[in-house]
């Protein structure tokens, strides 16, 4: 890995005596695209909040950028973007005001200028005057974005950016965010969508405050070996029910006419599945795990193992599609 | 649909009573200040203020002077702190409103009283506040011939006549005419100042929150002191206008004199606005919600109305709640105001009541640095 941006151990959180980060380790390098996913409630919001000084850990240590995260937070925060999950621009103020509010916060010259140039990159130019608080969901996002990224920083902390944002915002934001991966930006952004996992360049996955995967794609995939059926046919609702009864099948997902059947024990799987796979009315294929059966089936693993305890089972993950069916959970940040 | 629906009023209702509960400080305020209201109406508000301190200027210092000093101390009214002073530091004293009273025994007191001339007896009023002097005066004037019944035997017997052997002549300083409202505009400057500015920046910092929008305030690199000193600042020229118009009211509507500097008047004015916009930004990073916000602000807001000697003579109230209107910024103010604008007063006046704010100015700057919270913990 190259150098390092952000670079801490040992990182705990406690609200109450619920731990809701514990004991995190992150080694993020520069110019890289980190996806950090996870169910709701796992800690992602409150581990971003830590990296940029928002939050002070009950334990740990590190740097982020080269700065140490306990006691040099506004050198951090000054080379940092944070998009908050929820909207935190000035819903009173027009987006042109809101972006010269970020500017002149930070200092940055050329004033005017910058701002045009933010506006006509988020093609908005011809809005701005329009107050903040009344743009639609996703255009909030998108101001909210231009408006973290406006001082150049050089590590981006985004917390669900594309929440609610249409298909082609979406494309056109990674794009973008790509774009200033390449010019050596890190960025650090937590998602939903697996399929915007797979546009990282490598993914976090956390789940009740604990860093349980890392990796490439690949890596991740590799690491987690799961016997994978794919199966078509009339019916599936009934059939999904039975197959859950059965031993060594961990996990069954319908995705539109297909049913994925999963199991970490590739025997036990094949021998419980043999009575259905005759079955003239049924097509079994074998297949390949996506990220997605990975990540449910280490929660069904973690739920097992008697640790969920907060009511939020393996639903918290979007589906594969094109932000069809994307949670937007803003605002569920688990704020006072 | 269009009919009432007594499930859905129920759940209306049902969700109204959780969040009332819920929101603790909100509830113990709404108790709070009815108590608090109970305790001050109830205990410290008295309008008809007794022993206001007064000092004596004796030029002679006859058994007539003292029976007569005695007298007046007898009535209830006035208490004579210290010994006799000369003319110049009891006027001094009246100034700056360290005795409400001085009463002059002229020379040669005891000689024209014998000889049945009927001296004058001069008593001095700082008559500022009307309703906190109109019964000390009415009791002075009512002095007669009985404050001198012993001293009249004998010889002298026959003075004991119908006619007083003396007179009392009243000089009401600053206020001649009594006029109530010489003594409630100025005052009004500092209850506008106080109630708007407090309860403006107790919202300020409170809105960010609630609003969500403190995490993206803490995210960037802000100090504390910049963010305070930034959101307070618009309100202190909101302050200013206040006072340029209570100013403009009280000289064209209400013709009060305007006797002071109006720079030194502008001085105080602005300390007075910085205490209690400080009072209002530790408000807000105390509370959770506006409501809150508010609650705490009238909280405030109240005892400074009340025991500040605004509305109620300051020296009618027992000493706990005249402990109490001392920290107060307001009531400092208004011994400020009142003195520049009525009696002319000018820095040395001004100085003993100054000091006071600005120290709470201090203190309440310094509560609120430490309560603003650069995290979200
Ligand atoms: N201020 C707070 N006080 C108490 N508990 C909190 C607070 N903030 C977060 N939590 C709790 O911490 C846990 C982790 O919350 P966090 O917001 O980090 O989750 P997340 O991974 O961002 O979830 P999501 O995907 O829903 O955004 C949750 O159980 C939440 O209830
Ligand atoms: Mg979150």
């Amino acid at each position: 890995m190259s150098e390092a941006v952000i670079d801490v151990q040992g990182l705990t959180k406690s609200f109450g005596n619920k731990r809701v980060v514990d004991d995190v380790a992150l080694r993020v390098g520069k110019g890289q695209i980190y996806g950090f996913l996870g169910p709701n409630g796992s800690g992602k919001t409150t581990t971003l909040r830590m990296l940029c000084g928002l939050l002070t850990p009950d334990a740990g240590t590190g740097s982020c950028l080269g700065f140490d995260i306990l006691n040099q937070a506004a050198e951090i925060k000054r080379r940092t973007g944070y998009m908050t999950q929820r909207f935190s621009l000035y819903e009173d103020l027009t987006i042109r005001e809101n972006l010269a509010f970020v500017a002149r916060v930070y200092g940055l010259g050329r004033l005017r200028q910058r701002v045009d140039t933010a506006l006509e990159r988020l093609g908005l130019a011809a809005r701005q005057r329009q107050l903040a608080g009344q743009l639609s969901g996703g255009w909030k996002q998108r101001l909210a974005l231009a408006a973290c990224i406006l001082h150049e920083p050089e590590l981006l902390l985004l917390d669900e950016p594309t929440a609610g944002v249409d298909p082609k915002a979406r494309r056109d934001f990674w794009d973008q965010i790509h774009a200033l991966a390449g010019a050596g930006l890190t960025v650090l952004v937590s998602t939903h969508y697996m399929d915007e996992a797979e546009r990282c360049h490598e993914i976090l996955y956390i789940a009740y405050g604990r860093l349980i995967a890392k990796g490439t794609i690949r890596q991740v995939l590799a690491a987690h070996d799961l016997a994978t059926w794919s199966v078509e046919g009339p019916n599936l609702h009934l059939l999904s029910r039975e197959l859950q009864q059965l031993p060594g099948i961990d996990t069954v997902a319908a995705f539109g006419t297909i049913l994925h059947v999963c199991g970490r024990d590739a025997a036990a799987l094949d021998a419980s599945i043999a009575p259905y796979r005759h079955r003239p009315e049924l097509h079994w294929e074998r297949s390949s795990p996506s990220l997605e059966d990975i990540f449910i089936q280490l929660m069904a693993e973690l739920d097992g193992n008697g640790q969920g305890s907060n009511g939020l089972g393996s639903n918290g993950l979007g589906s594969n599609g094109l932000g069809g069916n994307g949670l937007d959970i803003n605002g569920l940040g688990g704020r006072k | 649909m269009r009919l009432f629906s007594l499930s859905r009023f129920w759940a209306i209702l049902v969700k109204e009573f959780i969040q009332m509960r819920r929101d603790r400080l909100t509830f113990g305020m709404m108790m709070g200040v009815p108590l608090l209201q109970l305790l001050l109406f109830g205990y410290a508000i008295n309008t008809d203020p007794k022993n206001l301190p007064a000092v004596a200027v004796v030029a002679e210092n006859s058994v007539f002077a003292r029976s007569l000093l005695r007298a007046m101390e007898h009535t209830g009214y006035i208490r004579f702190i210290g010994a006799p002073v000369d003319a110049a530091t009891a006027d001094r004293l009246i100034r700056r409103g360290d005795v409400q009273f001085a009463v002059h025994i002229p020379p040669d007191f005891a000689e024209d009283l014998v000889r049945g001339r009927q001296p004058a007896l001069l008593v001095e009023a700082d008559a500022t506040d009307p309703v906190a002097t109109g019964n000390a005066v009415a009791a002075l004037q009512g002095l007669d011939v009985t404050a001198l019944v012993h001293d009249l035997k004998g010889p002298l017997a026959d003075l004991q006549s119908d006619r007083a052997p003396f007179e009392v002549r009243l000089h009401k300083r600053y206020n001649a005419e009594g006029i109530t409202q010489y003594n409630i505009v100025p005052g009004l400057m500092g209850v506008v100042l106080t109630m708007t500015m407090v309860m403006m920046t107790s919202l300020a910092v409170t809105r960010e929150r609630e609003r969500g929008t403190m995490e993206n305030l803490l995210a960037m690199p802000v100090l504390p002191m910049e963010v305070m000193l930034g959101k307070i600042l618009p309100y202190i020229l909101v302050g200013y206008v206040q006072v340029a118009i209570i100013i403009v009211a009280a000289r064209y509507l209400f013709t009060v004199p305007l006797m002071g500097s109006l720079l030194l008047l502008s001085l105080a004015a602005i300390i007075l606005i910085a205490a209690n916009l400080a009072v209002g930004f530790t408000f807000s990073t105390m509370s959770t919600n506006q409501l809150q916000a508010m609650q705490m602000s009238v909280f405030f807001f109240l005892p400074s109305l009340l025991l500040s000697g605004f509305m109620f003579p300051f020296r009618g109230m027992p000493v706990w709640a005249q402990v109490i209107g001392e920290a107060l910024p307001l009531t400092h103010f208004l011994r400020i105001v009142r003195g520049i604008l009525l009696k002319g007063n000018s820095w040395p006046e001004i100085w003993p009541d100054l000091w006071p704010i600005m120290l709470f100015l201090l203190l309440a700057a310094v509560l609120a640095m430490i309560r603003y919270r650069r995290t979200l913990d």
